[in-house]
């Protein structure tokens, strides 16, 4: 169900940094790269569908299926894993 | 009968959110509305908000999303085992439609208000089979929150209930059942609160934040009347008051002045952006 469509090279830094200043724009706060977003209510779960399309637009992403996940947008850690192996299999 | 295919009347934040709820549990699902952009929009809506809910780990997972079909036609809903209405709170509307409904309808199948106020009964007048009506007041969004209350009518059947109830368990749903009455349980007690929340507020006693963080922070309510009012959408809180004022005559529910201007301003809530608070 994931697709991506911009094949520009991304770094796990890069990646990271875009998210890092994301959150940082929408929290007023800056964040850990492996805080929990959810647990510690930094934002709520809802917040995790801004996250997703904030990745699909900055990456040229489309995630679905069971990359849908609430787990996959836990931390700046887990999204960014989440980018590289979505832009990998699709450059594979 | 277990409400193989669905219809939902009125493509509204409620009537969209609605056929989400039964898309993602697979059931094909047909929905009306007079208004062609709403119409246009809805099926982007509703996948949408499959996604919100799949994300938020609220879906089955082993399940095919059911086939959404936007249509302007009443008459589409004769194919329907159950027909949900949630059209605007405005009682006049409502029966003009049920009464619609009625004359298309197969005979069997299941007609259901997600009404916030008006009683069963009274909408029960407007249909051909009374005994095939009953209410289920669906929270906001349907999907994400597990519990709905299901209203009986005085005329509602025992067969009505059962498809009611199997419906319910087929969404995955939990129906917390009451009698009928204006507001049932929850908006008799809501609604009331709401527009004494906006009291406060229009008498200088406290602003929204306050209002809303006594009830979160010293009760404990997961959010505040005011917050509560904005996510309903205060269009529809007015609507509700004037049901239950017209119905019981209590001033309690008289829709304050303060409402009534945030309402006259287009300042609906979450869906407009500012209501109570800004979103």
């Amino acid at each position: 169900m994931s697709t991506t469509t911009n094949r520009e090279p991304v770094t796990a830094d890069a990646v990271r940094a875009d998210l890092l200043a994301f959150l940082e724009q929408r929290t007023k706060q800056a964040v850990d790269p492996d805080l929990d977003l959810f647990a510690s209510g930094l934002v709520s779960s809802m917040f995790a569908m801004e996250l997703v399309v904030h990745l699909e637009s900055a990456f040229g992403l489309t995630i679905g299926g069971p990359d849908l996940k609430l787990d996959h947008f836990r931390t700046v850690t887990a999204m960014t894993a989440l980018v590289l192996r979505l832009r990998e299999t699709a450059d594979g | 009968m277990s409400g193989e295919r669905l219809a939902v009347l009125g493509a509204g934040v409620m009537g969209t959110a609605i056929a989400t709820l039964a898309a993602g549990h697979g059931l094909p699902v047909t929905v009306v509305d007079v208004d062609p952009a709403r119409l246009e929009a809805v099926e982007a809506d509703i996948r949408g908000q499959l996604r919100l809910a799949q994300l938020m780990g609220k879906l089955p997972t082993d399940v095919t999303p059911g086939e959404v079909t936007p249509t302007d036609s009443i008459a589409a809903v004769a194919e329907a085992d159950v027909v949900i209405e949630s059209i605007t709170e405005r009682p006049e509307l409502k029966a003009k439609v049920l009464a619609e409904v009625s004359a298309v309808v197969r005979p069997g199948a299941l007609l259901v208000s997600n009404t916030s106020a008006i009683p069963i009964d009274e909408l029960a007048a407007s249909v051909t089979h009374p005994g095939r009506l009953v209410g289920i007041h669906f929270m906001n969004p349907p999907y994400l929150i597990r519990a709905v209350e299901l209203i009986r009518g005085p005329r509602s059947t025992d067969t009505a209930m059962a498809a009611a109830t199997a419906l319910l368990d087929r969404l995955g749903r939990e129906p917390v059942v009451v009698g009928d009455g204006p507001g049932f349980v929850i908006n008799r007690i809501l609604q009331r609160t709401i527009n004494e929340a906006a009291r406060i507020v229009e008498e200088g006693i406290a602003t929204p934040e306050a209002v809303d963080a006594a009830f979160t922070g010293c009760l404990g309510h997961t959010t505040g009347p005011l917050a509560t009012a904005d996510l309903i959408g205060l269009d529809n809180v007015v609507d509700s008051l004037r049901v239950l004022h017209e119905r019981t005559g209590d001033a309690g529910y008289e829709p304050c002045a303060l409402l009534l201007r945030k309402v006259a301003d287009g300042d609906f809530g979450r869906k407009t952006g500012q209501g109570f608070h800004r979103h």
